[in-house]
């Protein structure tokens, strides 16, 4: 597990750290009309400026049910709970093909017990034929 | 009506609108400011999704995933015109380590693999190339994926997950023969500055045929509409591939490899691809189906002023507008169907910005009293034009079937 969590310094609050300075204002409109991607122009390029940001991280868990610690404590540690409860609802078999894909080929360290606990979990929540929430 | 043909910003944009209404048309209602819930309507659900402000150098935006970032352009942003302002232009990261934290003086690229002479250049160094400027539209190849039936897994995006950008930079092709590639060069692959979480997980790498990369038209951008891009959408550079989808523009790039053989990573041998068929398109549940990596994008377009179920006055012209896309090339045509595609009248073009971005179109139509469908349909000129049926495939890539709206057609009061 040690070479899993570069990561851990990755939390922050909602602020940007350090103002992350837009060197120009958005000029859409009169930029040159001829969209080649030939010749070179002169006039002054961009400036850019160094950026300095804070990611926002999200606080929402999965909901209560049985298996609910398994999903919390294996799939956080990648990706927020968002998209997760943004799909629809599907098989069981799609659902084991997503959680064996994460373990498989995204390499999530997660314990076959744990797998099976989350495939049932997703499958209860969004089954076919359960409502979406 | 005259085209749009510039930005509102969001001071002035209220005052448009209000003008709009005046002259009569149902606008598309975008979500109302401080309302922080938008519903998308994606067949069986579920479609809502907080709006968020929360990003940093990025407005408003329909929020799809906090980690790794996955945001959404909300969809009445293209009526506003061809260009999408950056901090409103759709944010997709396959991995959550994301450097947060650019310097310009310090940041490099490394041209290296098989190269007569490996470089780091710096952002100076780059900039001191001979410049160019192009028009292309960036867009995932999932866009749309949330209106696939049956429904598949993925990001479950509604139309958003595009946008069309002046992109500022550099020719690939003139940093490639700065190095000198050697003989026998087969691909080139590109990386960016985000890592997975868990260090021995494939590293997102993207790739190119020699001569594609080599053609002139592959730019390393520093400039995204007269500015630098947000970092979230690849701040300092990134790459830009006109009329391909999204998944190759490698955002915050900094390598740069040159492969005297085939691309064997996941990214290009396992993840994006497409079955081989005509609009990439399969039966559900059909398998055994060759594969490609996904590749040139497919012509699309919208309607941008009348959102689905809108009201328009009956026996009066309603000026209808939208913007369109050829995909791997320009506009050749933007059609409207009012009788469910039997019969199809041409729309007025907007000023050609270039072949691989938005082109706006406009048209009006006159109905009498009663529902009414109006189709939308873009070919391009190469010939190629958007399909009746939807395609379907697993992954839910390159959707682009003729897209319909209803409308309600109502007597003046």
């Amino acid at each position: 597990m040690s070479k899993f969590l570069h990561a851990l310094g990755f939390t922050g609050s909602i602020t940007m750290a350090i103002a992350a300075a837009i060197a120009l204002p958005i000029r859409h409109v009169g930029i040159r009309t001829s969209a080649t991607a030939e010749a070179a122009s002169t006039d002054s390029p961009l400036t850019l400026k160094s950026v300095n940001i804070e990611l926002p991280t999200s606080e929402r868990s999965f909901p209560p049910g049985p298996g609910a610690d398994a999903i919390n404590n294996n799939c956080l540690v990648c990706h927020s709970a968002g998209m997760v409860l943004n799909q629809p609802a599907m098989s069981e078999t799609a659902w084991a093909d997503e959680v064996h894909k994460m373990v498989k080929v995204y390499k999530a360290p997660v314990s076959d017990q744990d797998a099976a606990t989350i495939i049932a979990y997703l499958t209860k929540l969004k089954g076919i034929g359960s409502p979406p929430p | 009506m005259a085209f749009q043909d510039r930005f509102l910003r969001p001071a002035t944009r209220r005052g448009a609108l209000k003008q709009l209404g005046a002259a009569g048309v149902a606008l598309a209602s975008g979500p109302a400011w401080g309302q922080t819930v938008t519903t998308l309507p994606l067949p069986g659900g579920p479609g809502e999704r907080d709006l968020t402000d929360a990003f940093p150098e990025k407005g408003r935006m329909i929020l799809q995933r906090t980690r790794p970032p996955m945001l959404e352009t909300p969809f009445e942003v293209f009526d506003q015109g061809v260009f999408t302002p950056n901090d409103l232009f759709f944010v997709r990261w396959h991995w959550a380590v994301i450097p947060t934290d650019i310097n310009v003086d310090s940041y490099s690229l490394s041209v290296h693999g098989h190269v007569a002479k490996p470089l780091t250049l710096s952002l100076k160094q780059i900039m001191s190339l001979p410049r160019t400027e192009l028009a292309a539209v960036n867009q995932c190849s999932g866009n749309s994926r949330g209106y696939f039936q049956p429904r598949v897994a993925g990001g479950e995006w509604s139309n958003g997950a595009m946008g069309n950008a002046k992109w500022m930079g550099v020719r690939l092709k003139d940093v490639l023969d700065l190095a000198g590639v050697k003989p026998g060069a087969v691909r080139v692959r590109f990386a960016g500055g985000d890592d997975p979480v868990v260090a021995d997980a494939p590293k997102f790498m993207k790739s190119l045929d020699i001569d594609h990369a080599r053609d002139g038209e592959v730019l390393i951008a520093y400039g995204m509409n007269g500015a630098q891009m947000p970092l979230l959408n690849g701040f300092p550079i990134r790459l830009i591939v006109p009329g391909w989808y999204s998944t190759y523009w490698v955002k915050m790039l900094n390598s740069i490899e040159v492969l005297d053989g085939a691309d064997d990573n996941f990214w290009m041998t396992t993840a994006y691809r497409i079955p081989d068929t005509p609009g990439a398109n399969i039966r559900p549940g059909e398998t055994g189906i060759p594969t490609v990596p996904i590749n040139r994008m497919v012509p699309r377009s919208f309607i941008t002023n009348l959102h689905e179920g809108a009201t328009v006055r009956a026996g009066e012209d309603t000026p209808v507008r939208g913007i369109a896309f050829g995909g791997s090339t320009g506009v050749r045509a933007v059609d409207l169907s009012t009788d469910g595609g039997m019969s199809w009248k041409p729309a007025e073009l907007g000023r050609d910005e270039g072949k691989y971005g938005f082109r706006q179109w406009s048209t009006s139509l006159r109905a009498p009293a009663g529902n009414l469908a109006v189709m939308v349909r873009c070919t391009n000129t190469d010939g190629l034009q958007q399909p009746v049926a939807p395609n379907w495939n697993p992954s839910g890539f390159m959707r682009n079937v003729i897209e319909t709206t209803q409308l309600r057609a109502v007597k003046a009061s």
